[in-house]
């Protein structure tokens, strides 16, 4: 599979894509070349802002009006794309070109039935008529496995779920077997269990389509599910090119080091380590470094490197590296041990046995004119002072609406809520100041939690006169203090939001939150829109800073790697209902529940030597407004006992320390079932 | 999607209710009834009380209102004091007329405003685009008695193409009407031109960017398919909506374009029976423009939903 010496079936040369701004013309993507053989699969990473996407649309000739190929060789079948009238254009897209987006609710059309949609391309480029086109995408939807195809053609996007959708866009795209396959972070938009399938998927439709995929995404585990060959971009140009194991196991570049080091990987050790971090952000490309553009933030630059920039040349076989200096580059492992440090003991046990917040029973119920949305069913939580709870658990389970009801902007419907043993109003409005300044929260979306018209300063100062009680000269001086805790500089104070970076946005949230002197903070999502360099110096944060507060963390994510980073005591919620909780270490090892288990097993491990079991759930979440009776994730269980899953609400099953499972099955049945580790055999041992 | 029909529906009673209800209590408190208008400033007081009785104006105000709107529904509308004629022939044929005008103007400036709308879009900030905004905008601030004014003097007057006047008599037919609605059509087309444009350029700028059109095109599909099949049915769905609601304002509400052209529509109906004082023409007419604009609303509405899957199945 890896580059043979055939022809390559797409191949880029020395490409180069302008756009031109009210900032001049910004040279997006620099001198680029890359090769994809038939059945080959390039994985494209990079963080926002690198041209990932800018390059592969370029290369298709897919541009804004303001964006404008200015040089390079683009051949797919050894035809030159640039030179192509659009009529010639059109004549490939579609036909020898095929693409998938992240999103797949967006890439279809609302208003046409998904049939039609799909019926176009059979029609426009195979000369079926309509009833041809018809049967050839039903045989197309079948090939993406999709269930009951008939039914499906008949449905418009908004009926039928992300993971669905993505097989439609994915049997589009594969309907005239096109010679080129670009895939533009396809699972991004789905959930990890629905990833994982779609995933499978797409290696399985590799081997029996003939295309070579251009797969881009800044998810480095989901390379390790696809690709062959994996291109690093940073700021316009490809920093490094290998086959994957070679990437992963000996990269030739610090970005790529840093990178694999700045997300959190699966040790369950009571030892909390920091994350790899990247000083400073991706340069502006009308502002790039003389030399090296990834000196300015390397931690092997030498002054030579900021003299002329270094080309990405072969150093090892077909192994590329735009380094310099790739000779000194340390093996991941031993850079990893070097570059961070532990930061904090897990603390499973409660100090002093005080428990800061705790959820008793919680239910918050919506009525809604068909019935009612079981948002949060029956929920019991414990934080302590200083620990951080993990809440994980994918879209739709309620884990949001179980931090609305603590902090009261949602009230409960049912159950109590508790800090420090004191029961909660049910709302905000109820509330004395002094719970008030007790729980804070930082929410997903910065730009939607911050207000737009007012400064950094204003923002922190606000809960400091409100809830601190300090005046504007105090209220001053301690968010000038909360600033540089949060390692944003002075100048920031009078700065407004639009003026920040994503990172730094939050980086202000939690500033923000940290100024009332909170016990606990609930995090909602704070990382999950950033790049993955900020994600990681975000951790940090989050950490050092539960040092020297001693404060609570409630943090929930849908992803499992950062809830198993941060967290003391994970929980893990499907559908209103906590499945099982316990010591991060606990939980994540054998008995698990198994959702637990199928979550577990999907999400993609950066590490191309461990094979995963594939344990996967069929469907999605069910809606809140139709829990299944029974145990609710009976229809989607893959070890479902039968009717007493069906009928019966499970036990909590008590193991070691305070490990609990919702679950029909035994903890040492479970064990057994689940002896072998999720993680199979690496090749490395055998 | 029925049931979403029969919901508008009773909305619709209740809005015509309640309209009734404010158009028969503002007619009553107006100054002078109608015993006096009909009988005149000179008449006795004894007259006036008599012919109150007989017209059942003595009544308590619930039970008038009552009686009223019973007969309105039961196509009773009266008899018009200052016409001395009954009221519903002459509501009808005001109606049949401002429909008529209402007709050519809507042919007029949708077809063209949803063009122009397209046009701008697809030539986004470049000077076509600027001309049509600016062109279509500037008509907007123009008052109707100006353009009229305009129109009249150019292609009345100068061109002698139309006539300056359009008191078409009674029992027109179409055909023969039909110049006379020339320019009062274009006046009203004017002012409304602009709003179509802006709606349908903003949208499909807005849809041109979607992820869809994206998706359209990556497919290879020729560009006038990407057009029609991805992105008008989509970007039309805003500008069908304010079209439809027009419709009520296009048929009840044109009255100055009616009198700068002397155009019997019911627009100028009304706006004589306010001068005449003439309650009951007043009432029946007030009632009617407000069923338009309603039905309008509601047709506006099922447009809506049925043009958009998004509502029709949730």
């Amino acid at each position: 599979m890896a580059a043979s010496a055939s022809q390559p079936v797409f191949e880029i040369e020395g490409l180069c894509v302008d756009y031109t701004t009210e900032l001049g013309v910004l040279h997006a993507v620099r001198d680029v070349s890359l090769a994809i053989h038939e059945h080959e699969s390039f994985g494209l990473v990079g963080e926002s802002g690198s041209g990932k996407s800018t390059l592969a649309m370029g290369a298709i000739r897919y541009l804004a009006q303001n964006g404008r190929v200015t040089d390079g060789s683009v051949r797919l079948n050894g035809v030159e794309l640039l030179g192509l009238s659009d009529k010639d254009l059109r004549a490939l897209w579609g036909a020898k070109i095929g693409v998938v987006y992240q999103s797949p609710l967006s890439a279809l059309n609302p208003s046409i039935v998904i049939g039609k949609q799909l019926a176009e391309v059979a029609r426009q480029h195979l000369g079926m008529d309509a009833s041809a086109a018809r049967g050839r995408v039903q045989e197309m939807l079948t090939k993406v496995a999709m269930p009951d195809p008939e039914a499906v053609m008949k449905r418009y996007p908004h009926q039928l779920s992300g993971g669905m959708l993505q097989r439609c866009v994915i049997a589009m795209a594969l309907m005239t077997n096109p010679s080129l396959l670009i895939m533009d972070e396809p699972t991004t938009a789905l959930d990890v269990t629905t990833q994982a399938v779609v995933l499978d998927l797409v290696a399985e439709l590799k081997r029996e389509f003939d295309s070579a995929i251009l797969y881009i995404t800044h998810d480095l585990g989901v390379i390790t599910k696809i690709c062959d060959r994996v291109g690093v971009m940073y700021a316009g140009e490809f920093m490094e090119q290998a086959e994957l194991k070679e990437l992963f196991k000996r990269p030739l570049h610090p970005y790529t080091l840093d990178l694999l080091g700045c997300v959190p990987h699966f040790d369950p050790t009571p030892q909390k380590r920091s994350l790899v971090t990247i000083p400073g952000s991706i340069p502006r490309v009308d502002h790039l470094p003389p030399g090296c553009i990834f000196a300015p933030r390397c931690g092997f630059v030498e002054e030579a490197c900021t003299q002329a920039r270094p080309p990405l040349v072969a150093v090892d076989g077909a192994h590329l590296s735009a380094c310099r200096r790739w000779q000194v580059v340390p093996p991941p492992a031993e850079y990893l041990r070097a570059a961070t440090e532990a930061v904090r003991e897990v603390q499973t046990e409660c100090v002093a046995r005080e428990v800061l917040v705790a959820a008793d029973d919680t239910q918050v119920h919506f009525k809604a004119p068909k019935g009612t949305v079981r948002a949060v069913d029956g929920v019991d939580l414990e934080v302590c002072v200083g620990q951080t709870l993990g809440v994980v658990g994918e879209s739709g389970s309620g884990k949001t609406t179980v931090a609305r009801a603590i902090i009261g902007l949602t009230p409960r419907t049912g159950g109590d809520i508790r800090l420090r043993g004191d029961s909660l109003a049910l709302s905000t409005a109820k509330r004395p100041r002094s719970t008030l300044r007790e729980i804070q929260m930082v929410f997903q979306n910065p730009d939607a939690s911050l207000n737009p018209t007012r400064s950094v300063g204003d923002a922190i100062m606000r809960p400091l006169a409100l809830l601190g009680g300090l005046d504007r000269r105090q209220a001053r001086d301690k968010a000038l203090e909360l600033l540089e805790s949060v390692s944003l500089p002075a100048s920031y104070f009078d700065r407004l939001p639009h003026e920040l970076s994503g990172g730094e946005k939050q980086r202000v949230a939690i500033a923000r939150a940290f100024a009332a002197e909170p016990g606990i903070i609930l995090c909602d999502e704070p990382i999950s829109s950033l790049d993955v360099s900020v994600q990681g110096s975000l951790m940090n944060l989050l950490m050092k800073l539960q040092v020297e507060k001693q404060t609570s963390y409630l943090f929930i994510s849908h992803d499992l790697s950062a809830v198993q980073h941060l967290s003391d005591v994970i929980a893990v919620v499907y559908l209103g209902h906590v499945m099982e909780v316990g010591d991060a270490t606990t939980v994540l090892t054998p008995p698990f529940h198994p959702y637990t288990e199928a979550l577990l097993s999907a999400v993609p491990l950066a590490d191309p030597d461990v094979k995963q079991k594939p344990i996967r759930l069929s469907g999605s979440v069910p809606s809140a407004m139709n829990v299944p009776p029974g145990c609710r994730f009976h229809p989607r269980c893959p070890r479902n006992l039968g009717d007493i899953c069906r009928e019966q609400e499970p036990p909590w099953r008590v193991g070691e320390g305070d490990h609990r499972i919702y679950c029909h099955i035994p903890l040492d049945e479970l064990a057994r079932l689940q002896a072998e580790t999720l993680v199979l055999d690496t090749e490395e041992s055998a | 999607m029925a049931r979403f029909i029969l919901r508008r529906l009773g909305f619709m009673v209740m809005t015509v209710l309640l309209a009734s209800i404010i158009i028969f209590w503002a007619t009553t408190v107006l100054p002078g009834d109608l015993a006096s208008q009909i009988l005149g400033r000179f008449a006795t007081e004894e007259a006036k009380s008599q012919l109150r009785t007989e017209l059942g104006l003595d009544r308590p105000v619930v039970v008038q209102y009552g009686s009223w709107l019973g007969n309105y529904v039961q196509g009773d509308w009266g008899k018009s004091p200052s016409m001395n004629t009954l009221v519903r022939p002459i509501v009808f044929e005001r109606l049949s007329n401002s429909l008529m005008l209402a007709v050519v103007a809507f042919a007029m400036y949708v077809p063209l405003g949803i063009l122009l709308g397209l046009i701008a879009a697809l030539r986004k900030n470049t000077w076509v685009d600027q001309t049509i905004s600016v062109g279509s905008l500037a008509f907007i601030g123009l008052p109707e008695f100006v353009s009229g004014l305009i129109l009249i003097a150019i292609f009345a007057i100068q061109l002698n193409w139309f006539p300056a006047q359009s008191a078409i008599p009674p029992d027109t037919s179409f055909i023969e009407a039909l110049p006379y609605l020339i320019l009062p059509a274009i006046t009203v087309a004017l002012t409304s031109l602009a709003y179509v444009v802006r709606m349908t350029r903003s949208s499909t700028v807005d849809v041109l960017q979607m992820d869809y059109v994206r998706t359209a095109n990556l497919k290879g599909l020729p560009p006038r398919k990407v057009l029609f099949t991805h992105v008008l049915r989509n970007s039309l769905l805003p500008t069908v909506t304010v079209v439809a609601i027009g419709i009520g304002w296009l048929i009840g509400g044109l009255i100055v374009t009616e009198s700068v052209y002397g155009y019997p529509g019911i627009g100028r109906l009304l706006l004589f029976a306010i001068q005449r004082r003439d309650l009951v023409l007043i009432q029946s007419t007030a009632l009617l423009i407000v069923l338009i604009y309603v039905v309008a609303n509601l047709v506006a509405d099922i447009l809506y939903a049925v043009l958009n899957p998004r509502i029709r199945y949730s």
